[in-house]
């Protein structure tokens, strides 16, 4: 690291050059792989149509239940062809196996162990914050409950754990 | 929606040995969105005594979160890792690798141990500086900490 970095308050970037910077740090130069696993369909539609739009290409599947995330993630039954996602989304409560069951699946697979796992869900609680962490979930983030800001935590996620993060390799 | 430390800021660990590094890391902060406690160790020995409250460190603050390089003197950031992520009582703090390697296999191994996410230093000081603000949108602002 070179010492002209030390210039220091004349350097911090405004939002547009921030913006700019942001496009040419992206990690991840392949197409990223999502799972979200959410049994709402406004909360689904909402987060595909804000990845959509996101400036890192990336392609997301959908999981309903907790059953059916294992199946995809483990390529059973009718997901046999199903890609092997780079980070999933996971929602807590979920119909057939909730989200705990989920996470503690993958972290006891040894070919899913590594895999990111953010948690996003309604839920507040104490108990469940720990509990994920506990259960080496990578994060945990509460839907807010307005539109603007659930669509504002859902463009941060993806700023970081697309653009910011290194993702192991699938 | 952060957990106040006794002085109401967000208690950081950052673990780095180089001196450039943690200059620049400590100036974004100061100028960021929050006010910050960060605590700086500068190897891996340090780290860890520090998050066990052991030897020079019994007063320590649990951190809320922990910035971890991974190149560092005497013990390396995956052995940090290692002790913070089976130990009960540690395991829920979210461990932030930041470091200059790329190399694939120490992205896996980091992840295996169960960092919560890992970042390459860009080497470019406008894009550093980006990294350590997005950072600091994403862990500090949004994020659930464990109590």
């Amino acid at each position: 690291m070179k010492k002209e970095r030390l210039s220091f308050s004349a350097s911090l970037p405004g939002k547009n050059k921030k913006e700019k910077i942001m496009n040419d740090t992206i990690v991840n130069v392949r197409p990223v792989e999502i799972l979200l696993v959410e049994d709402n369909p406004a909360d689904v539609r909402l987060i595909m149509e804000t990845f959509k739009d996101f400036k890192i290409q990336n392609s997301m599947s959908v999981a309903k239940d907790g059953a059916e995330a294992m199946e995809f993630l483990k390529k059973e039954g009718a997901f046999s062809a199903a890609p092997r996602p780079d980070v999933i989304l996971l929602d807590l409560n979920l119909p057939k196996k909730n989200g705990f069951e989920v996470l503690k699946e993958i972290r006891n697979t040894p070919e899913l162990k590594r895999l990111p796992v953010v948690i996003l869900s309604t839920s507040d609680s104490e108990n469940d914050i720990l509990k994920s962490y506990d259960m080496n979930a990578n994060c945990f983030v509460t839907k807010p409950v307005g539109l603007d800001e659930f669509i504002k935590i859902v463009m941060t996620i993806e700023d970081f754990w697309l653009s910011i993060v290194k993702l192991p390799e699938r | 929606m952060i957990n106040p430390s006794p002085s109401g800021k967000l208690e950081i660990l950052l673990v780095e040995d180089n001196p450039g590094d943690v200059r620049l890391i400590v100036e974004t902060l100061k100028e960021g969105r929050r006010d910050y406690n960060i605590n700086i160790v500068k190897d891996g020995e340090e780290a860890i005594n520090y998050m066990q409250r052991t030897g020079n460190y019994r007063q320590a603050i649990r951190p809320d979160i922990v910035l971890l390089d991974l190149k560092l003197p005497k013990k390396d950031g995956i052995e940090v890792l290692k002790v913070v992520k089976t130990a009960d009582e540690l395991k829920q703090i979210p461990v932030i690798v930041l470091t200059s390697s790329n190399a694939e296999e120490d992205i896996l191994n980091a992840y295996r141990n169960h960092a919560n996410c890992y970042i390459t230093k860009p080497i470019d000081l406008d894009k550093f500086v980006v990294t350590i603000q997005s950072i600091e949108d994403f862990w500090f602002t949004i994020i659930r900490k464990a109590k």
